[in-house]
């Protein structure tokens, strides 16, 4: 029985272990870990949401309030620079473009943002704001390293400055023999170059401010998460101390047994 | 005039004497607890019973609550979701309680139902305690299914369309019998509405009361033990049960311990991992439902997904039959096949301990198909997995179908007398 129960557990263990596979495109992604203790982060993230993402992306599922509660932003700043004329400090992020119309712009109307990083993760939104180049061929001259043909366009470009793909290692056929002069030809290594002075950030500053995009996209996505994670602890303990408790009672009844 | 002086009884006792003549009051504590003797030598295995009775209580507690916030509509439903996640007091709290519990029950149940295969709690005269506990179990798959569906998330969506669809794989029937089901020419409002109404009346309603016959069921018969012996064969003068203690005080204190525990490993995956990493929430049910956006891979949630692999196993047609037919026959009978377990199980003794190797190996090689055909089916479909899935599927079924000849041609170890450690 102990061995089959070992057999059990390894087995679970590996498939619980398991990553759940996702497709991904073949661009790394880079790793960004959310600091929702950081308020300054938080608020600049919602002011660069309100400047550059609300006229499209609604948060629909949000409310001002809250927001502005749980960033610590004082309710007349934000009703001066993020909330929409008409609109109060309890209504829904909602956005002023109308779905009808977007849709004709875009092809589709820009998604509801409040729940994006819990759908696609903080590394893939974070990589995702940073590789935006220019692709002529592209309706808004920009394409994306992470969501190839993304019709949407580079918003923060006035931030993050042109940005264009540079191929290098690249090596050539020899063209008369229809073959490889040195080894076999090797696939161009690509990076992503920003031209330098085209943007009002340097690379750290857009990388900051592309983290505190994201972090505050993160809180959206759950807003409730410190609390939960600040309740749970005091949950835990008391079942600790409830577990010495019926750990001792327990005891005591089953002295006499056997 | 002398008279001998009665003493009144006090106050509790009269009032439990006219309470008992009108309704079985202490007749009830003691048949169910305090008279109800159960072996001495319960062992882990024996905490999954009371634990899904707990995670029932949950379930039903926090989904009372949730459905006084959720809006059971095709435009409302998503956003009710959210609704009760930001601007319900303790929303997500009542809600992560719900998810985590679904996974939970899913958990617990499928360690009790090891339990009875291991120590042979299927066998006379607990044959109809182990029919009315997989009816519990089919209604519990199907609670979690319409439950899971309410979310109006893009999954649970796309998941629903395709189990509905398999109704359409049955010949003849199908397509009307598909249309009557989700009420609709494709997944709509309409069903959304029927299947809250089933998962929170009546499916709900049929639980309970299957919960409370299988109960009713085991008090009758008496527990099994890991020994698999029968206690009642071995009374004392009082006509008790050697290796019997009263199930309360003795298991209810012991439950309790249980059950704080359990509880402290749910409320570490409730407050810091309720999505459990995609598992017990998937991220494709962040986005709401939309008919024109399937998810790039459609799984059902973890406790499907062994029955799923079997279904998508299922490759090639058959007597003019459909493979997807022959998908839902094969998966519908991998759910079934426990059910006939107490006649397919010849051994002259109950319990593992004392069955041949034969009997060991194979339901080990049953936990592992179950576990692997699980993973399997969370995984995009390949033809390596495939095969695989065809290879367990085969493992579990010769479990059960196997099990007329290994359990009776091996060689069994001599049961004890009394029971043992």
């Amino acid at each position: 029985m102990t061995r089959l129960l070992g057999a059990v557990w390894v087995a679970l263990a590996v498939a619980l272990g398991m990553p759940a596979l996702a497709a991904e495109s073949s661009w790394t992604l880079e790793a960004m870990t959310p600091n929702l203790t950081d308020k300054p982060s938080l608020q600049n993230g919602l002011k660069l949401y309100a400047n550059y993402c609300l006229g499209c992306h609604s948060l629909k599922f949000q409310r001002y309030e809250r927001t502005a509660d749980d960033l610590g932003a004082p309710h007349d700043i934000v009703m001066e620079n993020v909330v929409f004329t008409g609109q109060k400090i309890g209504s829904l992020m909602t956005t002023a473009m109308p779905e009808e119309e977007a849709k004709g712009w875009f092809g589709a109307a820009p998604p509801d943002l409040t729940m994006v990083a819990r759908v696609r993760g903080v590394d893939w939104l974070y990589t995702y704001l940073k590789t935006f180049y220019i692709d002529p061929t592209r309706p808004f001259g920009v394409n994306n390293k992470v969501f190839d043909n993304v019709g949407m366009p580079h918003v923060m470009m006035e931030l993050q400055g042109t940005q264009r793909e540079v191929c290098k290692g690249y090596e050539p056929l020899d063209i008369v023999h229809g073959e490889a002069l040195i080894g076999a030809p090797r696939a161009p290594q690509c990076l992503l170059e920003v031209e330098a002075g085209t943007g009002i950030y340097d690379e750290k500053e857009f990388n900051a401010a592309v983290y505190d995009l994201v972090n505050f996209l993160y809180y959206v996505g759950e807003p409730t998460r410190l609390e939960r994670e600040r309740i749970g602890a005091y949950v835990l303990a008391f079942l600790a101390v409830l577990f010495v408790f019926a750990f001792l009672l327990n005891r005591e009844y089953w002295k006499g047994i056997r | 005039m002398a008279e001998a002086t009665v003493k009144r009884p006090g106050r509790w006792t009269r009032f439990m004497a006219w309470l008992d003549a009108r309704l079985p009051v202490t007749e009830t504590v003691e048949y169910h607890a305090t008279k109800y003797y159960a072996p001495k030598n319960f062992n882990f295995w024996y905490y999954f019973g009371v634990l899904a009775m707990v995670v029932l209580v949950i379930q039903l507690l926090s989904g009372i609550w949730l459905t006084m916030s959720y809006v059971p509509s095709g435009a409302g439903a998503f956003a009710s979701v959210e609704y009760i996640m930001r601007d319900v007091e303790f929303g997500w709290l009542i809600r992560y309680m719900h998810s985590t519990g679904a996974s939970a029950f899913f958990l617990v149940v499928y360690l009790h139902m090891f339990r009875a295969l291991a120590y042979g709690s299927y066998r006379a005269p607990r044959e109809l305690l182990w029919l009315i506990g997989m009816a519990i179990y089919l209604a519990l798959m199907a609670e979690g299914f319409f439950g899971y569906v309410l979310t109006w998330g893009n999954m649970s969506f796309w998941a629903a369309q395709v189990i509905v669809s398999l109704a359409g794989a049955i010949p003849i029937v199908g397509p009307d019998l598909m249309e009557w089901v989700r009420g609709d020419y494709g997944m709509s409002e309409i069903t959304l509405n029927r299947f809250f109404a089933l998962h929170v009346v009546a499916v709900p309603l049929a639980l309970v009361g299957l919960v409370f016959l299988h109960i009713v069921a085991l008090h009758h018969v008496g527990s099994n033990n890991p020994d698999g012996i029968d206690i009642k064969q071995q009374k004392d003068a009082d006509g008790v049960p050697v290796d019997g203690i009263p199930f309360h005080p003795y298991y209810t204190v012991h439950d309790l311990q249980a059950t704080v525990v359990f509880l402290f490993l749910f409320c570490v995956v409730l407050f810091y991992a309720p999505e459990m990493y995609g598992y017990f929430i998937e991220k494709p049910n962040f986005e709401e439902a939309n008919p024109l956006k399937t998810p790039e891979h459609i799984a059902p949630v973890w406790y499907y997904t062994p029955f799923y692999a079997m279904l998508r196993a299922t490759t090639f047609p058959l007597f003019g039959l459909s493979a997807k037919f022959w998908g839902l026959v094969v998966m519908a009978g991998a759910i079934l096949i426990p059910a006939i377990l107490p006649w397919l199980d010849r051994s002259p003794v109950r319990s593992i301990r004392y069955k041949g190797a034969w009997s060991k190996l194979m339901l080990g090689l049953l936990v592992a198909s179950f576990v692997a055909l699980g993973y399997l089916g969370t995984i995009p479909p390949s033809p390596g997995a495939t095969v695989a899935a065809q290879l367990l599927t085969i493992v579990y079924f010769a479990y059960f179908l196997l099990m007329p000849w290994y359990s009776r041609i091996e060689r069994v170890k001599p049961e004890p007398e009394r029971v043992t450690r």
